[in-house]
């Protein structure tokens, strides 16, 4: 590969970083805090082209005859090039229901739960409805109208879960919390769909089969499709 | 992905070396082809995205490619700063400075060098240019090692998530910090031992004397993105294939034996590639996993993984890399059990 080759590759490569960062593209695979650091090193990428580019043409006479000397870039180097059609023109998106069932529930417990306020209907996020109905025993939870949101899963049987992917870099380390829903379920899923289901808590659970881990139930009364949120994973680990 | 990845490598294995080794007058013309392959490539890929979307469409395929992706876009603003700093150091730091900085005697250099990985804040996608870098620039090869190995795991970010990461076990951070310290100044004197320095090749790349410090600050950026880069995706094509591929439920079966508990997750430490930053989290997550079994996680991860060990290939050569992944792996693990048993 020669260096205007090796320029349009460090050019489009760090335009793709920016165009990533600069939408929402980027929070489909790493945490938003992320942001600025992935913007940086698009601008480094973009102005490195430049460089090689303007150096390339200042130099070129007197360059020409030790270029055919230098060593080149490795073969290697046009890997590079995979990134470039993933990111522009495939866009994966972001992790959803085939990487949940196949990772057990990372539900954990928490240390210094808030307390909840004392009545009215609820706004949870999963992670944190799965760890009071889990560790606390839904203290606080019952005959209360619960309000979360995720997206669906359906295991090997056809049950539904609702699941939200908690991440705390990137990714290849997003795991699944899930919550099984029982009650007026719709009676069509479709996996990757993202729910808001209103519901009340039960005491009913089940273990992951992948890693054994608790996952409460919610009894659904509403379910609503919504549009997929703007980061599609739970950060809260990250604070 | 067989469509996307295919064009590169065989137009590349059939025209590139001709142009690299042999540069003859009649092969002007050939010499136009990079950019023209590049460029036909791109309009293909567009032309045929259609297809090659429908290909990618199963949920496979789709995390696989999520995953691969999310690596790259993590590890590349870690790897240019990382290529930067080591650019700085080629260009505006003199020898003499390292010779100041660190021990004449190279045993004694080699703890202070692993030390000295507390300040380089990142993971371990930009210690391996920095470490390139500090050879280049004249530091024994043992010390650069030990800071190529500790760096990535000793620094504040890193030792902080894991804080968070084990709220209920801060003997885990003190444990990482020891472990991790001692492999790798044990790595930097087993080199000094029975280290040969024609197993390093040598530092592959063009001299920048008689240019202007402009002109070697960005070659050494454009050379280092341009190498590790292509390391970095065949390292993040591994992980997102095991991670895709390789079924949880292995993992449970393992966690029952204290032994291979150890060894499960020393392997996947080296799989998984996760970013030094992160690990902590999902060593977290392994619940099942005794504390042991998880510090090995923690110390084998941010020292040699597939992405490491592509990256180190890349920088160091295959002869060096295939020698000193086993040797880190083999000892980081050992390390590891011994910490685990007097501190956790």
């Amino acid at each position: 590969m020669n260096r205007q080759a090796q320029s349009a590759i460090l050019f489009v490569l760090g335009a793709a970083l920016l165009h990533a960062g600069l939408t929402d593209l980027y929070l489909r695979y790493v945490k938003a805090g992320l942001r600025p650091l992935v913007l940086a090193a698009g601008v480094v990428l973009i102005a490195t082209a430049l460089a090689t580019a303007w150096y390339e043409w200042r130099n070129k006479p007197k360059e020409r005859e030790q270029k055919e000397h230098a060593h080149r870039e490795p073969l290697v180097s046009w890997l590079l090039v995979l990134p470039l059609f993933a990111l522009i023109l495939v866009a994966p998106p972001a992790l959803g229901s085939y990487s949940a069932m196949r990772t057990g529930t990372a539900l954990q417990q928490s240390y210094g739960v808030q307390k909840l306020p004392a009545s009215g209907p609820l706004r949870l996020s999963l992670a944190d409805y799965a760890g009071r109905a889990v560790y606390e025993h839904g203290e606080g939870l019952a005959g209360r109208q619960i309000t979360i949101t995720g997206f669906v899963a359906l295991d090997h049987s056809g049950a539904p879960y609702l699941v939200r992917m908690a991440l705390n870099c990137c990714a290849a380390d997003a795991q699944p919390v899930k919550i099984g829903l029982t009650g007026q379920i719709p009676p069509v899923l479709r996996p990757d769909s993202w729910l808001q289901v209103t519901g009340t808590y039960t005491a009913k659970r089940t273990k992951d089969t992948v890693n054994g881990g608790p996952i409460p139930y919610l009894e659904v009364t509403v379910a609503k499709p919504v549009a997929s949120p703007r980061d599609p994973y739970d950060e809260t680990w990250n604070n | 992905m067989a469509v996307t990845k295919a064009p590169p490598r065989t137009r590349d294995t059939a025209e590139d070396p001709g142009e690299d080794r042999h540069p003859a007058p009649e092969q002007e013309a050939r010499r136009l082809n990079s950019p023209l392959v590049l460029t036909l490539l791109m309009v293909l890929v567009v032309l045929f995205q259609g297809p090659i979307r429908q290909a990618l469409g199963a949920p496979v395929m789709q995390s696989w490619m999520t995953v691969f992706v999310a690596v790259l876009v993590q590890a590349l603003p870690f790897l240019v700063l990382g290529v930067l700093l080591s650019a700085a150091i080629a260009v505006f730091v003199p020898p003499s400075f390292f010779a100041r900085a660190l021990p004449k005697n190279p045993v004694l250099a080699v703890p202070v060098a692993g030390a000295a990985g507390v300040v380089l804040p990142g993971c371990e996608c930009a210690s391996v240019p920095v470490a390139g870098a500090l050879v280049r620039r004249g530091v024994t090869p043992a010390a650069a090692l030990a800071f190529l190995l500790s760096a990535p795991a000793i620094n504040p970010i890193v030792l902080t998530a894991t804080a968070i990461a084990f709220p209920r076990n801060p003997e885990m951070v003190v444990a990482r910090l020891v472990a991790s310290l001692l492999v790798a100044c044990a790595m930097g004197w087993l080199w000094l031992r029975i280290g040969r320095t024609d197993l390093m090749k040598p530092p592959a790349r063009e001299s920048y004397e008689g240019q202007g410090k402009g002109a070697a600050f960005w070659g050494s950026v454009r050379h280092d993105v341009m190498h590790a880069g292509g390391f970095l995706v065949v390292g993040a094509m591994a992980a997102a294939t095991l991670k895709a591929v390789v079924p949880q439920t292995w993992l449970r079966a393992a966690a029952e034996n204290p032994v291979i508990a150890v060894l499960a997750l020393a392997a996947l430490a080296v799989v998984l590639s996760i970013c030094s930053e992160a690990d902590a989290f999902v060593a977290a997550s392994l619940t099942q996993f005794s504390l042991t079994a998880r510090l090995t996680f923690l110390v084998v991860g941010p020292m040699i993984d597939l992405k490491l060990f592509a990256m180190q290939t890349g920088t160091f050569g295959r002869a060096f890399a295939l020698r000193f992944a086993p040797a880190t792996l083999v000892l980081a693990i050992g390390v590891s059990v011994l910490t685990g048993a007097v501190l956790l």
